[in-house]
């Protein structure tokens, strides 16, 4: 037994930043800022259709072009696999899902705006653009279809001739459906509501940039690139792309400019530049034009769902059904097939002790840029659909919104005294307190008055309204063996390692890399804390598969539960192999030994010895304990024994002009419990930064396709993404209901603004249109001024 | 075709010969090796690559590299003095201003201007002046306090 729970007070306070003196002075390194020796740069040929077939592709002119050094076509690739999928979901009937091939160039036929013909490689970025200019590709354009309802339909052009109506798969969850239509049917009021849960760009400000380089004399290569998780892009790229063996790649992900998500997944870019490398003998970069950011990385969401929310005489839910069509896009991205499926059923028991749940999804190709997660990843449409049924429940059913939740919470657990909580939809919540976050936020933002005012307003014609969302999130993602039997091709462990140094610095290697989250600073808390040492003193190494042993990434809340919890596994070991070399050292058994506050203390004596002399000690052995191997390095892979479930209540409060039905939104409150806080700074940050991006989705942002498949707000000045000016100062409070299955009582903090804000703005609006007598039961987000206009002047 | 250009970028003076069509941005990321100017888009939205031309805040994007010949230039990466980091850099880490950092240097050359033309701007006024920068990390939350921050601070060093 260490006590590694003498701490010396480092964690729950709000550091500033370590990893900020580079970013400000601009001295970050992110993968464009790179340029290797005898650079060449990477253009594409891309399709300008979203359905056709490729008759000819003509390079004679391109390759005469100055500075050209290679081009290749999909045929040069015929023979190189595509890039895969990580998730296996099976159809109902327990067939294996449609997996067409998704290749780094295409061969044949194009199946969305964008899709690569050709790539050239040039000595210079201006001469690859010309070239890929001069290339000439004959089309036959095809018809296509981009609405996931539409395409399932008979006679819908298909994406992939071996998907029969461009279905990926069908899967269902939660109780028999018998049991729920019967418990539907015995309910006294059914609230029915049909929507859009629209589709989202990601938009990270640093677009995807990969420089691949290739050393002949080594055989090796290097490839760095703007990833979320630099080892798994190694993994994917060398066993199922290139089938390169993995110790002879090095992968690195520099500082990454946000991510979201989009920087999750394996892109056909990082394997075709790897691939391209070798074939020149000179490194190959390529970055993103914001405009192939727009058409190429992952989108989000793009669900249409039915759902159905019965509750009884005492307004009680009685029963949920939900049928969902899954826009997944043109290919299967890395994650995309779990997205709809197992990050989203399975939390549609939300907050509350609904008896019966049943969820249909069926996914669906379409011509459109593939889908896969985006902050929240599923659980921000799960969220929606709940939050937006109790709120319009409450609305129909003439009863308070808060009350009506209340009535319906799940009591209090901690999962230590009470038992975790069994949901009808597979997952196990390890601890809440959800009445709490409710209560605590309609003490924040007054709720009596907020309503006298409301009412007021009515009077005096004006629409002012109360949006509430009460959201859960399963996150820290996740126990291997749980997803592996969902069809993860992956084990979701995280790796962190302890190197003590002989002066007793710590170098820290960690599994989980930071895009923004702040690990350099939140991780160095934790060891500094633990072992008792100033924070100066502590490194975190991220990012580079040369130098960190393996590490699954960061994206579902995981790097501070699963990431941090490894860290805290060997900090354990060192602080036990440090009590073996103290007790030598003091001449007692390690049993009498106790660390705390960063010295090896003989319990109920004042002989210690400081952990830089133990330190020293395991690397300078003269006098040591025999049997005990020098140096004072430990590793850990740590498994989760669950996910952790953070929760919160948002709420929104917004105003509508009547005369432009302009939306307003005057407050935000956000109350979220994520268990225990690190650095108190960082958490608000995420807070503020994902309750912006749900604010984006519910008043300002959407991808629109036409019927041709183009997309047409393909830029920053066609997509509404929030500018300073849309959005107000977010009020934050935390509540702290710790973690029971993790050393840190970490739940992770990074996907809940996002998750929580979206629902609560749209109630708000719904509920200022009640409130002057426009029964309005939804619009179609993004809630613009025409929308909301409309749906006030057609309800009379 | 190429011609020759003389610029000075914060405080040093550089003359090379450059392709007509090269961007701004991209002499100073490239040719300079200047790489805390970023680009985030190809339609002068994102505010990135906010660097300051004469004095006046600029989107180092729209401008091309022989536009810039005879200018004086300031880039995030002139903003230390004398080993000293600027209010603007100081408020930025001090109120967690950036997460992942990617737009940060456009953000504070932005801000600079804001404050040397309006020393006390109001929360309405520097929301407005920021709306040419994207970030999608922070909300914009904590770089209203970064930018109140320095204000602040720029106004104890003025009556000192």
């Amino acid at each position: 037994m260490s006590n590694s729970n003498e701490t010396n007070g480092m964690i729950g306070r709000s550091v500033k930043r370590v990893e900020d003196k580079r970013f400000i002075t601009g001295r970050g390194r992110f993968t464009d800022d790179i340029i290797l020796p005898y650079q060449t740069y990477a253009s594409f040929v891309r399709s300008p259709f979203a359905h056709a077939n490729i008759l000819n592709v003509d390079i004679s002119a391109a390759k005469d072009m100055p500075g050209v050094i290679a081009i290749y076509t999909g045929k040069d690739l015929a023979d190189v696999n595509g890039v895969p999928c990580g998730w296996q979901v099976n159809f109902k009937n327990g067939d294996t899902m449609k997996e067409p091939k998704h290749p780094l160039l295409v061969a044949d036929k194009v199946r969305h705006v964008g899709d690569a013909v050709a790539v050239v490689i040039a000595e210079s970025r201006e001469q690859a653009v010309d070239a890929a200019d001069m290339v000439v590709v004959e089309y036959e354009e095809l018809p296509c279809v981009i609405n996931a309802a539409k395409a399932v339909q008979p006679g819908a052009p298909l994406v992939h001739d071996d998907a029969p109506n461009n279905i990926c798969y069908d899967w269902a969850l939660g109780n028999p459906v018998s049991e729920v239509d019967e418990a539907m049917s015995s309910s006294a009021h059914i609230t029915t509501l049909e929507f859009v849960n629209q589709r989202l760009v990601p938009n990270a400000i640093e677009p995807r940039c990969y420089n691949s380089s290739y050393d002949q004399g080594t055989d090796k290569y290097t490839l760095y690139t703007s990833t979320q998780n630099p080892h798994l892009i190694r993994l994917l790229m060398c066993a199922f792309v290139l089938g390169i063996p993995e110790q002879k790649v090095r992968v690195v992900g520099p500082d990454v400019g946000g991510g979201f998500g989009s920087k999750i997944f394996h892109y056909t870019e990082e394997a075709l530049l790897t691939w391209c490398t070798k074939k020149i003998g000179r490194p190959v970069k390529w970055t993103a034009t914001r405009s192939e950011s727009f058409h190429l990385d992952a989108h989000g969401r793009d669900h249409l769902t039915k759902a159905e929310m019965g509750f009884d005489n005492e307004r009680k839910i009685t029963a949920l059904r939900v049928k969902t069509f899954a826009n997944l896009g043109s290919y299967l991205s890395t994650f995309s097939t779990c997205v709809p499926t197992y990050l989203h059923g399975t939390l549609l028991q939300g907050l509350y002790t609904t008896p019966k749940i049943h969820i249909d999804v069926t996914a669906v190709f379409t011509h459109t840029t593939v889908v896969d997660a985006y902050r929240g990843a599923g659980r921000p449409e799960a969220t929606y659909l709940l939050e937006r049924l109790m709120d319009l429940a409450a609305l129909e059913m003439n009863v308070d919104p808060a009350e009506l939740r209340l009535k319906n919470f799940i009591p209090p657990f901690d999962g230590v005294n009470q038992p975790g909580y069994q949901t009808q939809v597979a997952l196990q919540y390890d601890s809440g307190n959800y009445h709490g976050v409710l209560e605590k936020g309609l003490q924040i933002l007054g709720y009596a008055d907020v309503r006298k005012a409301q009412k007021e307003a009515a009077q005096n014609g004006k629409l002012l309204g109360v949006g509430f969302s009460t959201y859960i999130e399963a996150c820290g993602i996740a126990p291997s063996a749980v997803v592996g039997s969902l069809g993860a091709r992956a084990g979701l462990f995280e790796v962190g390692q302890v190197r003590v140094q002989p002066t007793g610095k710590v170098s820290v290697y960690t599994g989980s890399h930071s895009h923004g989250q702040g690990h350099e600073t939140t991780f160095a808390q934790v060891v500094a804390d633990k072992l008792g040492i100033s924070m100066d003193d502590v490194e975190i190494h991220h990012g580079d598969t040369e130098s960190v042993a393996f590490g699954m990434g960061t994206y579902g809340s995981r790097s501070i539960a699963v990431g941090g919890s490894a860290i805290v596994k060997s900090i354990e070991k060192i602080i036990e192999k440090g009590k073996k070399i103290a007790a030598h050292k003091l001449e007692a058994n390690a049993d009498d030994i106790e660390f705390a506050s960063g010295k090896f203390t003989v319990k109920g004596t004042d002989k210690s010895v400081a952990f830089g002399d133990v330190a020293l000690t395991a690397y300078v052995p003269h006098v040591y304990p025999k049997d005990l191997e020098p140096g004072l390095d430990f590793i850990s892979f740590y498994d989760p024994a669950n996910f952790t479930y953070p929760f919160g209540c948002h709420i929104a409060v917004v105003e509508i002009d009547k005369e432009t039905g302009q939306v307003v939104l005057k407050r935000f409150i956000a109350v979220d419990d994520v268990g225990n806080i690190i650095n108190p700074m960082i958490v608000d940050g995420q807070i503020h930064g994902g309750v912006v991006q749900g604010i984006g989705q519910a008043l300002f942002e959407g991808a629109e396709y036409d019927d041709n498949g183009q997309l047409i707000n393909g830029s920053y000045m066609d997509y509404c993404m929030p500018r300073a000016e849309d959005v107000p100062m977010i009020e934050t409070a935390t509540q702290v209901t710790p973690c029971p299955h993790n050393p840190l009582g970490v739940k992770g903090a990074g996907e809940a603004g996002c998750i929580g804000a979206t629902p609560a703005v749209v109630n708000a609006v719904i509920n200022a249109l009640w409130s002057g007598g426009h029964k309005v039961k939804d619009i179609l987000m993004p809630l613009t001024a025409e929308r909301v206009w409309r749906a006030m002047t057609s309800d009379s | 075709m190429s011609m020759k250009i003389n610029v000075t970028v914060n405080g040093r003076e550089y003359s090379h010969v450059v392709e007509p069509r090269l961007l701004l941005v991209h002499y100073l990321r490239d040719v300079l090796r200047l790489t805390g100017t970023h680009i985030g888009c190809d339609t002068s939205s994102c505010g990135s690559c906010t660097i300051l031309v004469n004095g006046k805040t600029t989107k180092s994007c729209t401008l091309l590299a022989v536009q810039a010949d005879d200018c004086e230039v300031v880039t995030i990466e002139g903003l230390e003095k004398d080993g000293e980091i600027h209010a603007l850099q100081e408020g930025f880490k001090e109120m967690h201003g950036l997460q992942c950092g990617f737009c940060t240097p456009g953000m504070i050359m932005t801000a600079k201007e804001l404050l040397e033309h309006n020393p006390h701007p109001s929360e309405e006024q520097i929301r407005y002046a920021l709306e040419g920068n994207f970030c999608r990390c922070t909300g914009y939350h904590n770089i209203l306090k970064s930018v109140q921050y320095a204000a602040e601070k720029m106004k104890k060093e003025v009556v000192v």
